[in-house]
């Protein structure tokens, strides 16, 4: 086996990816979160980065599959892991006290991870492949400034906004335990720094579901 | 002894002829328990009722009876050594529990420990992984060099000693939902690592420990702390943080023989 595959296959290696795919996707949260927060303050800058974003070769065609690699490579790893954990613990205790020594949402991220699975499937479903059938299927005209008109659309809504909403919460419990143990994962801990990973973390866990939520709902009350 | 203050208790305990049966449950009644006895006596005076009742006395593992020998190891009301904190079982007293209660006493659940009797489970995948580097290789041939001689930070040998206080009871094993055993191992490895003496062989050490660890069937580390909150001996999440860098940095450096 070679040194690659052999570190990679360890239970440290697949950690470490695991955490590399998460910070990546920490990041492109944060992306997505800035274009979307533009549809709040104004049409024309939203309308203006959404066509770059939804135009551009690099971002719809080198980009755009490394994200989706990085989704699916995220809840692939998080499903192996899962499998060799349960198969660790053949017999179950017949009285198990997790709250005595770890959060809920550390012995939960199988549940909120699959709850956002559900969502991304329906985010797909409801958002993107009509995307992509309306860009490349049916190769209708280039229309910079429909983006925005679609947006408010889109959360007229109740149902959906609802399932935004809900779908954000189990974000947020996903990122409470998710952020501060990636960094952990890779071995980035220290008395020095770890203290303020642990409250961006809070802050970031709580923030950037909060503000998806709330464009959401601004949309909905304001149209 | 306890005349007034004796407790009154119901416990349930595993119970396994082998390690071929199946196993299940069974309830006892012990009364009039010493609030000042400890745990691993009351489970004394339960084998004692057991033998005098003709029964088979409960099978468990004990020895210095002092917290440093790390042989006791039950799961007493699904905490690994039972309520409070930086105790093994045989430090937990009974005055922790109140008249009345019921208790849950189980063995260690892990697939890399399988019970061999009741409460007893073969704990040597931890010295296999031991064997597999947790060691310095020391000249014997009279030449051994005065380990004073090489000057340590007061930092480093500080960490060090907090890791080698480890004593492999498991518990870190037995409280991880993943039956992970990435406490004890880091703690082994980060006791060598970060001293002068084990860095010739540290990336031969963590390579050979963690391949050893993963072979005997232990779970993933999901970081939940639990194991850091269970430890009779409070080892610090970061000596899993320094195994992980020692590992992936081992990886990445080390010359493939």
């Amino acid at each position: 086996m070679s040194w690659f595959k052999r570190t990679f296959s360890s239970s440290i290696g697949r950690k470490f990816a695991m955490a590399l795919s998460a910070l990546f996707l920490l990041i492109f949260l944060l992306q997505h979160l800035a274009i979307n927060f533009t549809s709040v303050i104004s049409e024309k800058t939203f309308n203006s980065l959404s066509h770059f974003m939804g135009t551009n070769p690099v971002v719809q065609f080198a980009l755009q599959p490394v994200l989706i690699f990085g989704v699916v490579f995220h809840f692939m790893m998080g499903f192996i892991l899962e499998i060799k954990n349960k198969s660790a613990r053949a017999v179950r205790y017949a009285k198990n006290d997790g709250s005595a020594n770890s959060s809920w949402m550390s012995r939960n991220m199988l549940w909120s991870g699959l709850f956002i699975l559900f969502f991304l499937a329906f985010h797909f479903a409801d958002f993107w492949i009509p995307e992509m059938v309306y860009k490349y299927v049916e190769v209708n005209p280039s229309d910079p400034n429909r983006y925005y008109e679609e947006v408010v659309h889109m959360f007229e809504n109740p149902i959906r906004v609802a399932v935004y909403c809900l779908s954000f919460v189990f974000l947020a419990l996903h990122l409470l335990h998710g952020f501060q143990s990636a960094f952990q994962s890779i071995g980035a801990r220290h008395s020095k720094y770890t203290p303020a990973i642990v409250k961006l973390g809070k802050l970031y866990s709580v923030a950037v579901p909060a503000l998806y939520i709330f464009i959401a709902v601004f949309h909905y009350l304001a149209h | 002894m306890s005349g007034a203050n004796g407790l009154n208790l119901t416990l349930k305990v595993w119970r396994q002829k082998n390690d071929k049966d199946k196993g299940q449950m069974e309830t006892y009644q012990v009364a009039d328990i010493s609030p000042d006895s400890s745990f691993l006596e009351m489970m004394d005076i339960l084998n004692e009722q057991l033998i005098e009742e003709g029964k088979e006395p409960v099978a468990f593992d004990h020895d210095c009876r002092e917290g440093i020998c790390g042989m006791c190891s039950m799961y007493i009301n699904g905490e690994a050594h039972g309520p409070g904190r930086g105790i093994t079982t045989c430090q937990l007293h009974m005055r922790e529990f109140n008249n009345g209660d019921t208790i849950y006493i189980e063995p260690w659940r892990a697939k890399a420990f399988p019970v061999i009797k009741d409460l007893v489970v073969d704990r040597s995948g931890f010295d296999r992984i031991m064997a597999a580097g947790g060691f310095v290789s020391v000249n014997t041939s009279g030449n051994t060099q005065d380990a004073n001689a090489i000057p340590i930070p007061k930092a480093d040998a500080d960490k060090a000693f907090d890791a080698a206080t480890c004593i492999g009871c498991g518990a870190c094993v037995a409280s991880c939902k993943n039956a992970s055993a990435m406490l004890f191992v880091s703690a082994k490895v980060s006791q060598f690592a970060l001293l002068p003496q084990g860095r010739p062989e540290a990336a031969e050490r963590v390579q050979n420990m963690v391949k050893q660890m993963d072979e005997e069937g232990f779970g993933n580390c999901s970081n939940t702390g639990a194991c850091e909150v269970e430890c009779p001996k409070g080892i610090s999440l970061e000596n899993i943080a320094r195994m992980n860098r020692e590992y992936l940095s081992s990886s990445f450096k080390k010359e493939e023989v």
